[in-house]
């Protein structure tokens, strides 16, 4: 089941995410989380800019999740991802996948993140230290690989 | 009346974040979209100036560029996407 989809701007905190998800349940014996942070790219950046398309963003979060469910035995499944201004060591992104065993959280853990980053419509911009506006990021191959071997 | 929406750096070179236009009958899929749009001005033109890399949906659904448009509310032009 999809427990949580959400693409917000504020910050989220994963332990409380995950003591949602479990709370109550007597069917979970495995959770896998996996949280993405921003990184000042050796001290270069001050901020990442993530914009996304509102409407379209949940949509594809949602489907994703749901292909997750056809492919393996999960219990739940938790999606977050921000939007906005993100500083260096912020939160930018949360999967949360729960299943009776091991096997079936992890694959589907990497699953979700494959997608949600080639997927999902997000696109980030780089803010300098500088006080510049920098570059958008460019896609990278290694992350339609990713998404492809599934 | 098809409203048209754009993102990231699609939208920096257009100038707007989004638009609503009276597209010719004869634009029949989102390659012609973007084929007419491309000859609205040099803005469309640079946007659109490899227009192979550009993503498409319709109603908040990915899109091939040789689906037709008709029926078609909401049509997002961007780049490849850099989420999470």
């Amino acid at each position: 089941m999809i427990h949580k989809i959400s693409i917000q701007s504020e910050k989220f905190d994963t332990a409380v995410e995950v003591a949602s998800l479990v709370t109550g349940r007597h069917d979970i014996g495995a959770v896998v989380t996996f949280t993405g942070l921003c990184r000042d790219e050796g001290g270069r950046l001050s901020a990442l800019e993530l914009e996304h398309y509102p409407g379209m963003a949940e949509k594809k979060a949602r489907q994703i999740a749901q292909e997750a469910l056809q492919r393996w035995a999960l219990t739940g499944i938790t999606i977050i991802h921000r939007y906005g201004l993100i500083a260096p060591g912020e939160d930018i992104v949360l999967v949360i996948a729960a299943s009776s065993h091991r096997r079936d959280a992890f694959e589907a853990a990497e699953f979700l993140m494959d997608f949600m980053k080639t997927k999902a419509p997000f696109w980030k911009r780089e803010h300098l230290v500088s006080g510049e506006t920098g570059a958008w990021v460019d896609a990278r191959s290694e992350d339609d690989k990713a998404a492809d071997r599934w | 009346m098809l409203k048209l929406v754009y993102f990231a750096w699609v939208r920096e070179r257009i100038g707007k974040a989004e638009e609503n236009l009276e597209v010719p009958t004869e634009v029949a899929t989102v390659a012609d979209l973007i084929v007419w749009l491309k000859g609205r001005g040099e803005e469309y033109d640079y946007a659109f100036e490899n227009p192979d890399i550009i993503q498409a949906a319709i109603d908040h659904d990915h899109v091939r560029h040789e689906t037709p448009v008709s029926g078609a509310r909401e049509i997002a032009f961007f780049p490849p996407m850099t989420g999470g």
